[in-house]
């Protein structure tokens, strides 16, 4: 009994060392990040952790409107772009997923299997189109077309997921529904989007934080840096030389990272839920 | 003659058929889009496919590339008109057929009932299909034909034009030395890296999952928010601030941890082997919360009375783990696991925004760390090797679907389809 709980206590000491030494390799990036934004000077050459002398330099330049540096601009770019995505996903999604689980209508299993086909496809393999005709329909530099593209993009997964999820709520509550005289409008309004809030919080987490992260769409077709989305901004920052303005950067990350990061973290459960069911459900 | 091969026949012209089957409405409109379709895409369908065959005989009067995109505008437009024809001739015999059959025909009313319940589905999903259509079908399909021509800075339009040329492309890829020697050296490495880097971050999320869940720890619920952080923060963000961390003038871990153990610095970004080291424990840290959170939420759904029962038959712990942890944890995350393999075979994202492909390697054309994704990238954007690039993402489309569709062949959703 003695030996049984000396070694209970071995194994919680050592796993509370373990988790303490991940935690430290977790947090230690993201504080340095924050000590690196209140450091003086543009170059961290001589950056602490912990800045003896700190300054707000950096984050009132991020606001100063230098034409190289309009991270305003950026930030707001992205907001647009990021909730147009999202709100474009998640009507197209619903009311796609909505038909595919709910009618059985002529083209539906070659519309699924056409869903399963594109989801594979990543969508850089227009790349070369997007480009070439970009620049030729002189479509550069366009927001709206970025969004057309990132909403496109997020169909065929996103539907995946919330046909899934649409097949598991019983079809018995639609059909009592329908008895007591509702339409199918009103049953998907009504009866199914309440229901499957889970899974719409996943793909209004996707369609969000896709456009928000994507460079590889962005940086093809936005060019002008008034046009610029965060990701594009902040990576020219980062990359000039000698890291000149890796601490103006860190102030911009930190900026955007705190109320995403928040974000996340508040709405976890909600989307978490619907991430498991839709997982192992496929 | 029996009327369902008379309407049929007579359906060859869109609506006659409905009209001889006393179906006005219908016939009439039948007709007013056959007409309306000739009208307007007249143009499209004569230019676009000349277009696509010639692609331009004349500079500078002719585009290649907008003659490519009309052509593949003009097959789309072309695959509609004929799914219509086809309803319209379906329709017609199936309405003779009822005459034949001596059944009632439906009434106006019954057949706009029949029109709006058949047609919800349609009118509901249309327009995202006709948004994925243009945005992603398009494009793609449009990327893929250049790949059998011979597009790059050379033959650019508008000052040139370009023209088929078949498997060439695929052909040079496989024998010129140096083309094949870099693709098998990118393709060798996006292999290496998706195996490491996911097993990495795929065991550390499970292995997490498995030690904060011990039922006396205490703490749980700070150390699953701190552990989630890394996915919390937005991915783009985190991948710069490690540039910035491994950087060797300025970086922390050159300049801090490694100086404070007493190590040499390693040059992280100059040298393709620590660059890939460095990335491979990036994407580790990266992509671990995911994995933990999903195996968390599995962890806590075996139910007691499994590990009960194994107390009684006298398993050790290290047995119960191997026996009913382990395999529970497997088959639930599986397709998970699966996504995470080919989530990462096409992660552009930490390889471009770390160290953009790089370092340079001497003998090669693409970067020392470039994942095929990435080295497409390039291609197009900086050497406007069109062609190449496109035969590429060719190739690496296959790939993936090869392995998609295994996957998804053992699952649900799939079995959903038939």
């Amino acid at each position: 009994m003695i030996a049984s709980k000396k070694s209970n206590r071995t194994r919680l000491l050592f796993s509370y060392l373990l988790l303490i030494a991940v935690m430290v390799i977790i947090i230690y990036p993201l504080l340095w990040t924050i000590g690196a934004s209140f450091n003086p000077g543009n170059s961290l050459v001589s950056t602490k952790m912990i800045p003896d002398n700190p300054t707000l330099f950096h984050y009132k330049r991020l606001f100063a409107g230098e034409s190289s540096l309009q991270y305003v601009t950026w930030y707001l770019n992205s907001m647009k772009v990021s909730l147009f995505t999202m709100l474009g996903t998640l009507i197209c999604v619903s009311f796609t997923a909505y038909a595919f689980s709910r009618f059985r209508f002529k083209g539906r299993k070659n519309g699924l299997i056409l869903f399963l086909l594109l989801q594979m496809i990543p969508q850089f393999s227009a790349l070369i189109a997007l480009y070439v005709l970009a620049q030729m329909l002189g479509m550069m530099n366009n927001h709206w077309l970025l969004i057309m593209l990132y909403i496109g993009g997020q169909i065929p997964m996103n539907t995946y997921l919330m046909k899934g999820y649409f097949d598991s709520i019983p079809f018995e509550l639609d059909e009592s529904a329908r008895i007591d005289g509702a339409g199918n409008t009103r049953i998907f309004w009504q009866i199914l989007l309440p229901l499957a809030r889970p899974m719409l919080a996943v793909v209004a987490m996707n369609s969000f934080t896709g456009p928000l992260g994507d460079f590889i769409l962005s940086s093809t077709i936005l060019r002008s840096p008034e046009t610029y989305t965060l990701p594009l901004g902040l990576y020219d920052l980062v990359n000039q030389k000698q890291g000149a303005s890796y601490t103006t950067f860190a102030a911009g990350a930190i900026l955007i990272s705190i109320p995403v990061a928040i974000a996340f973290l508040l709405l976890q459960k909600h989307f978490v839920s619907g991430l498991t069911s839709g997982g192992t459900k496929g | 003659m029996q009327h369902k091969k008379k309407a049929v026949l007579l359906s060859i012209i869109p609506g006659m058929g409905q009209l001889y089957n006393k179906q006005w409405l219908k016939g009439i409109c039948l007709i007013i889009l056959a007409l309306a379709y000739g009208f307007i895409f007249a143009d499209l369908l004569n230019i676009g496919l000349w277009g696509m065959v010639t692609l331009g005989t004349e500079v500078p009067r002719d585009n290649s590339v907008f003659l490519l995109a009309q052509g593949i505008l003009a097959i789309i437009v072309v695959a509609l008109g004929i799914g219509v024809y086809y309803f319209n001739l379906r329709d017609a015999y199936k309405t003779g057929q009822r005459r034949d059959e001596k059944l009632p025909l439906y009434s106006l009313k019954e057949q706009y009932f029949n029109l709006i319940e058949q047609g919800y589905p349609y009118l509901v999903s249309g327009p995202a299909l006709l948004l994925l259509i243009f945005s992603v079908i398009f494009p793609i399909l449009f990327s893929f034909s250049l790949a059998f021509t011979n597009y790059n800075l050379y033959n650019s339009p508008p000052a040139n034009l370009f023209s088929w040329v078949g498997f060439d492309t695929f052909v040079q890829i496989f024998t010129v030395d140096i083309w094949r020697t870099t693709f098998i050296d990118v393709l060798s490495w996006t292999i290496i890296w998706t195996l490491v880097a996911t097993t990495l971050q795929v065991s550390i999320g499970i292995f997490l999952a498995v030690v904060v869940n011990q039922k006396d720890l205490r703490f749980k619920k700070l150390i699953r928010t701190i552990l989630v952080l890394p996915w919390a923060v937005p991915g783009f963000v985190t991948i710069l601030i490690f540039a910035g961390l491994f950087n060797e003038t300025f970086g922390a871990i050159n300049l801090e941890i490694l100086s404070a153990l007493g190590i040499d610095s390693i040059p992280w970004l100059t040298n393709p082997f620590w660059t890939r080291v460095a990335l491979i424990l990036i994407q580790g840290w990266l992509g671990f919360p995911y994995v933990f959170i999903v195996t968390t939420g599995v962890l806590q759904s075996i139910p007691d009375d499994l590990y009960e029962a194994a107390i009684i038959d006298g398993a050790s712990a290290i047995q119960k783990f191997k026996n009913i942890t382990l395999p529970l944890i497997f088959i639930s995350i599986s397709p998970i696991i699966i996504t995470q393999y080919t989530f990462n075979f096409n992660n552009f994202n930490i390889i471009y925004l770390f160290n953009g492909g790089g370092p340079a390697v001497a003998g090669s054309n693409a970067g020392g760390t470039d994942i095929l994704v990435s080295w497409i990238y390039s291609l197009t954007m900086t050497s406007s090797q069109y062609a190449l690039a496109a035969a590429l993402t060719i190739l690496l489309s296959i790939f993936v679907i090869t392995i998609a569709l295994w996957q998804f062949r053992r699952t649900k959703s799939f079995k959903g389809v038939n």
